[in-house]
């Protein structure tokens, strides 16, 4: 799985949540939730979606430093079980 | 299960002397007449809920102590004294007397927890204004409704939510005549068709004469959702003040030193009531934060801030406790006294938690818009019983009461253990005096000298009361009532909708999750493709805090022979319950 791959993935799953997103209209540098509508349930099962997805566990230690699409993607991708190159 | 035990407090538990101390004494002595006098007047005569929170303590010994302290993510705390909170709610009121906002004239805000959205709300109360505060979570539709339904005149919001969900619906609000922007980023705005407020605030005089409002005049408007129709305005009115001073020292126990943090967003009345008003009537610091809900986040806010009350909901408390006490164990709140909960029942095993994990158990409270005020609570001196609301507080009888459908009347259960309405005796300040522009609404409400909540509760032998449910279909999500027919409405403008019935289905951490069932016309079929495309319609009309999770589909909805959809039936066909009384079923409607 490449960045490109986590990064369609991700979408995949908020898509689910909040169908109405529109994707390219994301910065993904800033945070998440000041673009895209979504309240307490809808973030956590935003994360649980992740975790179903990409098979990552996701502590809820860890929740804080999952603002941006880019901490995400960069969180997943240090996590996934790649095979070695 | 826990709820057999009860919490008893000792007078270790207790690190100042409660204000509540003698139940049945106090609550005998106490008239609303002399709790009152707690309040100043204006200077010249009449009240100001705004003169009574902030300029009261301006000109005295408080005018440098924090009002309010703002925190957020990535900007660094503000704090305002109350003498600066004077001046920037003087220069508010100033701004909307230039553009020719008078007396009784209506302030919509919709805006994050920000400074604006606070000085706003004061500043339009100094003016004379009658403030409603939005959620700013609403989506366009849930706003153009209020909106309309309150004749909102000016609208404070800032220039990301005005371009997302007013600027083009704008010509379906006709009373809307002045928008006022704060920059999202800090900055200056400009959007035709709006004004930028950091301009106009800097353009304004400190100095302002207080609208010499009367304690019976309109001063806040607050929404509710109706179970068949559209939301009720409720109004409440200056002296409403006297109830928020008399629950905050009763029920908050607030004292001079503390700091003070009320989690509730200004959109809902919680975070009016006791997130604005009635901490600054005591003169007490607020701790205001502008961030979403994070666990780390907020055990940290309760740690650096020595936050000494906190007044929060039921959802926020079972999200920390799924965060596990592994977290909560990294923090110390060493100046945390009291812990208080409200917006719907609080399960026994949250108020044990609140002790083994906080060191102090969470004590939940009851009342509603029409209320303004708590009227039911758990205090600091006395025993909880966990999963209860708690005892009447001073100034406030409460009654079960059962209704006679037939023929209106009600009976006052006096017997303990009995289920049945919860009605309050009229009279307390903060009683809503009215839904706007719906005087038969507002009149069904009461009988005789009783306001009937809507609650369905018992009441033990101890005196307290313990929630059971609503009697109509209202949905409690998250602490916040929705209106099943506004979410229906929405989903009817789907094209592909021919019928929707919208219930509450149950949920560990929200209490009631939203669930629409709909039935489809000719030419759509029951695709996933549909139910995402529905999702997405709702949740763009009405917002994620209103739309439905789930969406099911249904060859047709059970009405009623009248034509009514059959909440009641779907609901219990939904968690599997006995389907009760359907003699008015429709023939052939049922799926």
């Amino acid at each position: 799985m490449n960045v490109q791959d986590v990064k369609i993935g991700i979408l995949s799953v908020l898509a689910s949540v909040a169908p109405e997103l529109e994707a390219e209209l994301l910065v993904p540098d800033r945070p998440l939730r000041r673009q895209v509508d979504l309240d307490s349930m809808d973030w956590l099962n935003f994360l649980v979606g992740l975790h179903q997805t990409f098979g990552v566990d996701i502590p809820e230690a860890d929740y804080a430093r999952l603002v941006t699409l880019d901490d995400i993607e960069r969180y997943l991708f240090a996590r996934l079980d790649r095979p070695q190159s | 299960m826990l709820n057999s035990s009860i919490i008893r407090k000792t007078p270790t538990d207790l690190r100042v002397r409660p204000n509540l101390n003698d139940y049945d004494l106090q609550r005998r002595m106490f008239g609303w007449d002399e709790a009152a006098r707690a309040l100043e007047g204006l200077p010249g005569g009449g009240l100001n809920i705004a003169w009574e929170a902030v300029d009261r303590h301006a000109s005295g010994p408080l005018r440098d102590k924090t009002a309010f302290r703002f925190l957020g993510a990535d900007s660094a705390s503000r704090d305002i004294s109350f003498a600066e909170l004077s001046r920037l709610t003087n220069r508010f009121a100033n701004v909307l007397r230039r553009l020719g906002v008078r007396k009784g004239e209506r302030l919509f805000l919709l805006a994050g927890r920000m400074p604006e959205l606070y000085v706003a709300l004061l500043g339009g109360l100094k003016s004379g204004a009658v403030v409603s505060p939005l959620f700013s979570a609403f989506g366009p539709e849930p706003i153009i409704t209020r909106v309309n339904l309150g004749g909102c005149k000016v609208l404070l919001t800032t220039d990301l939510l005005y371009r997302r969900k007013v600027s083009q619906w704008r010509e379906r609000m006709p009373s809307l005549e002045l928008v006022l922007l704060v920059g999202e980023d800090g900055g200056r705005t400009d959007i035709p068709g709006t004004f930028d407020l950091a301009t106009l605030m800097d353009e304004a005089d400190d100095a302002c004469d207080i609208e010499r409002t009367s304690p019976e005049d309109m001063a806040l408007l607050h929404f509710t959702s109706g179970t068949t129709g559209m939301p009720k305005g409720a109004i409440h009115v200056h002296a409403a003040a006297v109830t928020h001073h008399a629950t905050g020292r009763y029920a908050l126990d607030l004292h001079p030193d503390d700091i003070y943090w009320c989690t509730a967003d200004p959109g809902w009345v919680t975070g009016t009531s006791y997130g604005v008003i009635a901490p600054l009537l005591h003169g007490v610091t607020s701790i205001i934060d502008r961030e979403e809900f994070d666990a780390e986040r907020w055990y940290g806010i309760l740690q650096q801030q020595e936050v000494s009350v906190w007044y929060t909901a039921p959802t926020a408390i079972r999200m920390l406790m799924k965060a596990g006490d592994g977290l909560a164990a990294k923090y110390r709140f060493p100046r945390l006294r009291f812990v208080a909960s409200v917006g719907e029942p609080l399960n026994p095993e949250a108020v044990w938690w609140g002790k083994k994990v906080l060191g102090l158990p969470i004590h939940d409270n009851w009342w509603q818009t029409e209320t303004g005020g708590i009227m039911i609570a758990n205090t600091p001196a006395f025993d909880i019983k966990p999963g209860s609301m708690g005892r009447p507080l001073p100034g406030v009888d409460a009654f079960i009461v059962r209704r006679n459908e037939a023929t209106g009347e009600i009976t006052v259960v006096a017997e303990p253990d009995v289920e049945g309405e919860l009605a309050l005796r009229s009279g307390w300040p903060s009683m809503f005096r009215g839904y706007l522009d719906n005087e038969a609404r507002y009149r069904k409400c009461f009988v005789g000298d009783l306001y009937l909540t809507g609650d369905l509760v018992r009441r033990d032998a101890d005196g307290y009361f313990w929630f059971i449910g609503r009697v109509d279909d209202i949905i409690k999500s998250a602490g916040h009532l929705i209106g099943p027919f506004e979410v229906e409405s929405a989903l009817m403008e789907h094209p592909g909708v021919a019928e929707a019935g919208v219930i509450g289905t149950p949920d560990p951490v929200v209490g009631e999750r939203v669930k629409a069932f709909v039935s489809l016309r000719q030419g759509y079929d029951d695709s996933e493709a549909l139910r995402t495309e529905l999702l997405a319609h709702a949740r763009k009309r009405l917002g994620a805090a209103v739309a439905p999770k789930e969406i099911a589909f249904l060859a047709a909805l059970p009405r009623t022979r009248s034509g009514k959809i059959m909440r009641r039936l779907l609901k219990a066909r939904e968690l599997g319950l006995p389907e009760g009384d359907v003699s008015t079923l429709e023939g052939g409607a049922s799926s």
